[in-house]
């Protein structure tokens, strides 16, 4: 294979989460089921092959808990204020698309950042530019200057809160520099 | 309702329908998004939030009631694929929807992917190329 090939650590994650979904679906993790499917997850993971998704090499459990807590809070808030919007205001609602540049240039962080943004309250990415990593977001009930930038902020603060889970170290002392400043 | 009554199980049900319910509401948010916002957009936020917490709370429900471990890693894994794919979904209409001038401009107070895409259409013509992003979606 010309491809360059992948340390098994950093295939790690994806092979137990392929192991999970296995025992999953057949309702059943006893060790010989389990086995059997990290077998396949291998091979699965050798014959059809993906780029390598790029970890920062760390995972910070502690704050991982409260942002996940925090993120189905606002799952929760942002069905309710669709609700009410859908309810009060209808056709008349007014939107932007407001563009975000992130610190990150890592794949892994725009993505993760993107999908938590697209399911938080009011947000939606239409676009994603990729050489400047910059999201482009369509925000729902945006009516003001000051209204984007507040859309602006929380998404730079949910992209802070993921740097802060699994950035690189770099990236983490690039954004605690940022915040004492 | 006399306190004998009150066992685990009736306040699982309680639990359960109070989900289930909620969950229905949800749905019916999404469809009451779906007939009343002005444009695909706005209809693309009713169409992955409520459901998404709609399906949530009818897994939950569905966990409560077969009261047994074994499905609860379906049903995690179910939430969390769909966690994934909506996202995703959502961005692909809304980009395509973006494209192609399915939007009213007078709703938006602020437009800043205006100047981009035109400015990306001004300077490259037809060799649109802008990465991976832009392969996808053609």
């Amino acid at each position: 294979m010309s491809r360059k090939r992948i340390s098994l650590r950093q295939e790690l994650p994806l092979l137990v989460w392929l192991v999970i979904v296995w025992g999953a679906l057949w309702r059943d993790f006893s060790p010989g089921n389990l086995l059997f499917g990290a077998l396949i997850a291998v091979l699965v993971a050798r014959m059809f092959y993906l780029p390598p998704v790029e970890l920062g090499g760390r995972f910070n459990v502690l704050r991982a808990v409260p942002f996940a807590l925090m993120f189905l809070a606002k799952v929760v808030a942002a069905s309710f204020q669709v609700l009410y919007l859908a309810v009060a205001k209808g056709p008349r609602v007014i939107s932007a698309v407001v563009a975000v540049p992130l610190r990150s240039h890592s794949d892994l962080l725009v993505t993760a950042t993107g999908h938590i943004t697209a399911l938080i309250p009011g947000s939606l990415v239409v676009e994603v530019d990729r050489s400047t990593s910059t999201l482009y977001i369509h925000g729902i009930n945006v009516r003001s200057a000051e209204d984007a930038a507040q859309l602006r902020k929380d998404v730079r603060d949910t992209e802070a809160g993921l740097i802060r889970i699994l950035g690189t170290k770099a990236e983490l002392s690039a954004l605690n520099q940022e915040v004492a400043a | 309702m006399n306190p004998e009554t009150l066992s685990g199980d009736t306040v699982i049900d309680a639990v359960s329908a109070v989900f289930m319910v909620a969950g229905a509401l949800m749905s019916l948010a999404a469809a009451v998004g779906l007939l009343r916002f002005p444009d695909l957009m706005t209809r693309m936020h009713a169409a992955t939030k409520p459901q998404v917490l709609g399906l949530f709370l009818l897994l939950f429900a569905l966990g409560l009631q077969m009261r047994s471990w074994w499905v609860w890693p379906v049903l995690v894994v179910a939430w969390i694929f769909q966690l994934l794919t909506v996202p995703v979904s959502a961005h692909m209409v809304g980009r395509a929807g973006y494209r192609t001038k399915h939007l009213h401009p007078e709703l938006l107070s602020t437009d800043e992917l205006e100047a981009v895409v035109q400015q990306a259409a001004g300077k490259r013509g037809f060799s649109d190329d802008d990465g991976d992003e832009a392969s996808a979606g053609r």
